[in-house]
């Protein structure tokens, strides 16, 4: 065992981070809806449940019309998922948020919890309750360190999870920093009435961010389904807690922060997993949250001024 | 006669029992600076929040003719009221956006023009030719801007971190960014040292003579409204009392009375406001 301790180190760190990386996407969305209108959406966790759904629908749909050649069939599924998604995003923020926008604090709240209950229960009624499988596509990987006990490997799907998180984060970020639609969304952040005194059409700018926020967990969505090979309706209330702790850990309203956290988030999971329990994995993450909480409300790259609820 | 740019017509704002606004009425011309002066608490800000959208007049019409086409601002949104009438205001409690920079805080101001040109920037993400060219305007814009208003040096700056005067020249920069037909500025000399204050009526000046802008001003500091306005608007307590060129509102009894009281002889008339 001690010839292999590092090699088990290093495949833990591979598969915390691909883990990460996931809670990361869906934690964009926790923390930009939060910024931008101070509100927690607690349906964020079904929004990337149902990514995952119409990730393993169109496979199958593609499998049965003929499209079998992966990288195309990948590429048609993470459209359709991201389409689809954003569409459910935008659809929530209609009618459960928008009407509420003038209401008092907590009705947001309480109206995006009923979405979450909602959706859990739409799901398992229109797709049924029982776990649906996912033929595994993306098989093999890279064996980096060959020792005795101990491989490490890394497999094509948690290449393409890194890749694919790394590629979105960047596009993200330019897109936060250096586009209209950013520009206005950091308005809209800052003094909503004053941006829309500029023209800025701010409830149109709240609608974008969420479209954007579900079409990252849609990737999320269809990146857990292959890797897990199964989906349930009820994998977005465990997932979306965690990745809205990963939010708070690294500050929530903070874009870098989300990543950072998500990051976090996996690696304590994969670690506490490997070297403690496995069945208490979950009691870490929350463990996190609320030491975070107590000790550090404003997350590791969080702003202390921030001010809302 | 052409139509005013801007024509209030009877406007009442009620606040509950409160009438804090009442059957208000008075125009604003393109390329002249119309000042609505008056004690604290005589309306100004509530006629002001009414043009600009943030309240919906009890009573009233409010039209707001650009380029021949009239507007009723009673009936349109905020964002409309901005990009579609054209009209831009400042507060007098400076509200920027602090944690952007002084160059992107003028750059959101033409939000409307780069989204279009930026197909809602999914194009622009792709490079689309003509939003790299649409970006290069909207920073010409600002820049030609920022040397009006003297902020070229500070152009990368966290608007937040900018002094107190710096903030409200922005803050004008800004709104003529929006590039408005009708300019609204709520009190732009409240905390300005006297050079500053004669800066911010050279820039008045050049913005109706260059521009051709409207400007509507409310002011308090006296010396800025009788130097720059063409015509002033007095309120007192929600009515309007007196309406003409500086010189004869200056002199207009009813005027001295809301501001210093009923004069017990003629002689403290005399003294001016």
């Amino acid at each position: 065992m001690i010839g292999g301790a590092l090699e088990y180190f290093l495949q833990q760190l591979i598969n915390g981070l691909t883990l990460g990386a996931v809670y990361a996407l869906i934690a964009i969305g926790y923390t930009m809806v939060y910024g931008i209108i101070g509100m927690i959406n607690f349906a964020h966790g079904e929004i990337y449940m149902i990514g995952a759904f119409i990730a393993v629908i169109t496979f199958s749909i593609l499998g049965i019309v003929g499209v079998t050649w992966v990288p195309l069939a990948l590429l048609i599924v993470l459209i359709v998922s991201m389409i689809i998604t954003g569409l459910y995003g935008w659809t929530v923020e209609r009618i459960a948020y928008r009407p509420l926008r003038g209401s008092f604090r907590l009705a947001p709240l309480i109206s995006a919890i009923g979405m979450s209950i909602f959706l859990q229960n739409y799901v398992q009624i229109a797709q049924g309750a029982k776990i649906k499988p996912l033929q595994p596509m993306i098989r093999g990987g890279i064996e980096l360190i060959k020792g005795e006990t101990f491989s490490v490997t890394i497999s094509y799907l948690q290449l393409i999870i890194m890749a694919m998180t790394l590629v979105l984060m960047l596009g993200f970020s330019y897109l936060i920093s250096a586009t209209p639609l950013g520009r206005a969304q950091r308005a809209c952040e800052q003094d909503r009435t004053m941006a829309s005194l500029l023209g800025v059409n701010a409830d149109r700018t709240i609608s974008l961010t969420f479209v954007l926020g579900a079409v990252l967990a849609a990737v999320a969505g269809v990146m857990v389904s292959l890797y897990y090979g199964v989906v349930d309706f009820y994998i977005g209330f465990l997932a979306g807690l965690k990745a809205f702790t990963a939010a708070v850990l690294g500050g929530i309203g903070s874009l870098p922060g989300a990543m950072l956290g998500g990051l976090l988030i996996g690696l304590i999971e994969a670690f506490w997993s490997a070297y403690f329990s496995i069945e208490y994995k979950d009691v870490a993450v929350f463990t996190i949250l609320v030491v975070v909480l107590i000790f550090r409300p404003t997350g590791l790259l969080g702003r202390p001024e921030v001010e809302k609820v | 006669m052409t139509q005013p740019l801007l024509k209030v017509e009877h406007l009442t704002m009620r606040f509950g029992g409160l009438v804090a606004v009442n059957d208000v009425s008075f125009d604003a011309k393109a390329s002249q600076i119309t000042a609505v002066i008056g004690p604290n608490g005589a309306g100004k800000t509530t006629v002001f929040n009414c043009i600009a959208g943030f309240y919906k007049p009890t009573v009233g019409r409010l039209t707001l003719t650009n380029n021949g086409t009239p507007h009723l601002l009673e009936r349109m949104s905020g964002n409309d009221i901005a990009g579609k009438a054209r009209v831009a205001r400042t507060f007098q409690n400076i509200r920027l956006f602090p944690k952007m920079t002084v160059l992107e805080n003028l750059i959101v101001a033409q939000h409307n023009k780069l989204m279009r040109a930026s197909g809602f920037t999914l194009l622009g993400l792709f490079g689309w030719p003509g939003y790299s060219k649409a970006e290069a305007e909207a920073v010409d814009l600002a820049r030609y801007w920022l040397e009006r208003t003297n902020l070229t040096d500070v152009a990368d700056e966290v608007a937040g971190s900018l002094p107190y005067g710096g903030q409200r020249r922005l803050e004008i920069a800004r709104a003529m960014c929006t590039e408005p037909v009708l300019l609204c500025l709520d009190e732009p000399a409240a905390g300005l040292n006297p050079r500053e204050s004669a800066d911010l009526n050279t820039l008045l000046r050049f913005i109706r003579d260059e521009h051709k802008c409207g400007v509507l001003l409310i002011e308090h500091d006296m010396s800025v409204v009788m130097q720059i306005s063409d015509h002033v608007i007095v309120l007192d307590y929600g009515r309007k009392i007196a309406d003409g060129p500086p010189d004869a509102v200056r002199n207009d009894p009813k005027v001295i009375a809301a501001y210093l009281g009923e004069p017990e002889d003629s002689a403290v008339a005399q003294g001016g406001v």
